[in-house]
């Protein structure tokens, strides 16, 4: 528990220095102004964070394996965009009386409902699938991610396959990193509640957890959801920061980016999949001259985690930290 | 009613396309009981292998009648999808036999990755056309209906794969141990099957089957690309879902049925109310609607779960 409380303060911390000195160009005290490019990294990298994060709650957690994440982070982004660009005026008029704290909060209001139409998405999805496991229940959210994509694609409100411009650029490197740290806390949090041990005893045996009186099948709809919230959070934050959102942004393959961040990190552990969301971030960065090898290494690294360590590059390292905590 | 038959016929030749790629899903399922989700992905290789194969025999193979020349690259491109399949599963999942199923699938996600992006690495990320290996052109005799060669090729060429397959399948001994090992692989082991011969050749069965499945696709649709693979290999998935997993009447009839329902969407999306668009959303609607109502599927037999 101690790593996680640590990593929990870290997170914090950065979370407020930045929203003190780098948050925007009147942010309270500008000291440190780093370029454009190094931000938009360290945002994204938040962001990753919260998908990791919150996916790990469905599949490092709970044991049902999704694959479609990038689903619920398209409801959250186009359903926070519906509320920021395509009712923007009149949302704002109404919140005139706010004056200047507006803004902050039409942007509030549309993270809301973002992450709330992606938990009633992961509701919708999760109540079905609940009978399906392993690679069923892979192929049936992956089927679920794709009709997503699809309905988006034809409704022509929301910009079809041409995508949605002209959205607000709100995301700032506090929001971000503090909704990072919220996400990290919640899951901490969660996990060591009752509710937690449910997750655990679900994925570590259903039947006998089942046996025991556990509601498998609640268990199994709360992750869902909150892992739904979250990624629907994370799809608003990209929103704003990106400022233009397709279809084809959330594809398949967006999925398999956030899974490869779990398992990396290794599942069920929130610190690796933290620090492995934060890394391959950077590491998209730095490769992004090679872009086409970098998948095809991505690819083999999966394979061959899979074949000789399965737990992930950092899972594990949470009882290590503490088994060095006991014996100090 | 003319318009529902030629509706018809063109579901019928994309359905034949989804059931011999779900075949491969069936027979990999029944010896390992786990979803090789490369499947769709050896299709593609399929294709491109078909593609350089007949640039390279065209020269070579000029004077023959055009209908051989088509079942030499047929032939050829299912032989190296055969090979492909074999050393997929010795390298990447073999090591992975005793591991929990989540670890295998993973693996599988990761070989599917593996295939897409060397694919776009080796052939380019645009859409290549396929060359035609049948002069494509229209039957006569059907009345108002229309039907090219092509179309009857692959329907005919279907129907013998599948009989071949039939005749693997019940009359030769490692049918007999694919058989086996699918209904119990421990006692099947203890009998004397040589069980990882029987997988290795179910994979390469599988995938010969995959890489007849692209060439008819390609033929039938032109233009190949290295993700071409991804959406028909889940079509053919919910096909293997729909017939009931294991069972390979139920792939050959689920991917029928797919071909047909999801041509009779679009060509009536007007009365049906519902955008062409949605084509691709069909699929996983009938998975989702199949797995909540009889997730053993058509042929499928119920399972239960032992403790």
């Amino acid at each position: 528990m101690g790593s996680r409380n640590s990593l929990l303060l870290c997170v914090l911390v950065f979370a407020v220095v930045s929203a003190l000195f780098t948050g925007h160009p009147e942010a309270a005290w500008p000291l440190a102004q780093i370029d454009d490019y190094l931000l938009n990294i360290l945002i994204m990298a938040g962001i990753n964070v919260i998908l990791a994060v919150s996916l790990n709650i469905v599949s490092g957690h709970t044991g049902q394996f999704s694959l479609g994440h990038a689903g619920f982070m398209a409801v959250g982004a186009y359903g926070s965009a519906a509320v920021t660009q395509i009712g923007g005026k009149p949302i704002l008029n109404a919140l005139s009386f706010l004056g200047g704290a507006a803004p902050i909060c039409m942007f509030v209001l549309s993270l809301l409902v973002g992450g709330l139409l992606a938990a009633l998405a992961g509701f919708a999805v999760g109540l079905p699938s609940l009978r399906l496991k392993g690679d069923y229940l892979a192929i049936v959210t992956l089927g679920f991610g794709e009709i997503i994509r699809v309905v988006i694609q034809n409704t022509e409100a929301v910009g079809g396959a041409r995508g949605l411009t002209g959205i607000p650029a709100f995301t700032t490197l506090g929001w971000t990193w503090g909704l990072a740290a919220f996400c990290i806390y919640c899951v901490s949090a969660l996990i060591r509640s009752t509710y937690g041990r449910g997750f655990l005893a679900v994925r570590d045996d259903e039947i006998a957890a089942e046996a025991m009186g556990v509601n498998t099948t609640k268990y199994k709809v709360t992750a869902f959801v909150v892992g739904s919230f979250f990624a629907g959070l994370a799809g608003a934050l990209y929103a704003h920061l990106i400022g233009y959102i397709t279809p084809e942004g959330f594809s398949f393959l967006k999925s398999v980016d956030v899974v490869v961040m779990v398992i990396l990190g290794g599942m069920g552990s929130t610190l690796g999949v933290t620090v492995a969301a934060i890394l391959l971030t950077a590491l998209n960065e730095l490769l992004r001259q090679a872009e086409q090898y970098r998948m095809v290494a991505f690819a083999l690294l999966l394979i061959v985690l899979m074949i000789a360590r399965p737990q992930g590059l950092l899972g594990g390292i949470d009882r290590w930290l503490q088994a060095r905590r006991n014996r100090s | 009613m003319n318009e529902f038959l030629q509706q018809l016929i063109n579901g019928l030749s994309l359905g034949a396309v989804y059931a011999l790629i779900a075949l491969g899903y069936t027979m990999v399922y029944g010896v390992l009981r786990f979803i090789n989700f490369a499947h769709g992905d050896v299709f593609m290789v399929g294709a491109f292998s078909g593609m350089y194969l007949s640039r390279w025999l065209k020269p070579l193979l000029a004077h023959w009648p055009e209908w051989l020349f088509a079942v030499v690259v047929l032939a050829g491109s299912m032989a190296f999808c055969g090979v492909l399949g074999i050393v997929i599963e010795r390298l990447a999942y073999k090591p992975l036999r005793e591991r929990p199923r989540l670890t295998v699938l993973i693996t599988a996600i990761g070989v599917s990755l593996l295939l897409e992006y060397s694919g776009q690495l080796l052939f380019g990320a645009a859409p290549r056309g396929f060359p035609s290996l049948i002069e494509s052109r229209s039957l006569s005799g059907l009345g108002e209906l229309h039907a090219t060669n092509i179309q009857a090729f692959v329907l005919t060429a279907t129907a013998l794969l599948l009989g071949g397959l039939h005749l693997i399948v019940m009359r030769t001994r490692m049918g007999l141990a694919m058989r086996a090992l699918s209904l119990n692989p421990t006692a099947a082991m203890l009998m004397g099957v040589n069980t990882n011969v029987v997988i290795s050749f179910t994979f390469g069965l599988g995938s010969a089957l995959a890489a007849a499945g692209a060439i008819f696709y390609a033929s039938l649709y032109q233009a190949i690309e290295p993700f071409m693979g991804v959406l028909p290999g889940m079509k053919a998935f919910v096909a293997a879902v729909l017939g009931g997993v294991g069972s390979l009447p139920g792939a050959m009839v689920g991917g029928l049925i797919l071909g047909v329902v999801e041509t009779l969407v679009v060509g009536y999306s007007k009365v049906l109310g519902i955008p062409p668009g949605y084509r691709d959303a069909v699929a996983f609607v009938i998975l989702i609607l199949i797995l909540l109502f009889k997730p053993s599927g058509l042929f499928g037999k119920q399972q239960r779960e032992k403790v």
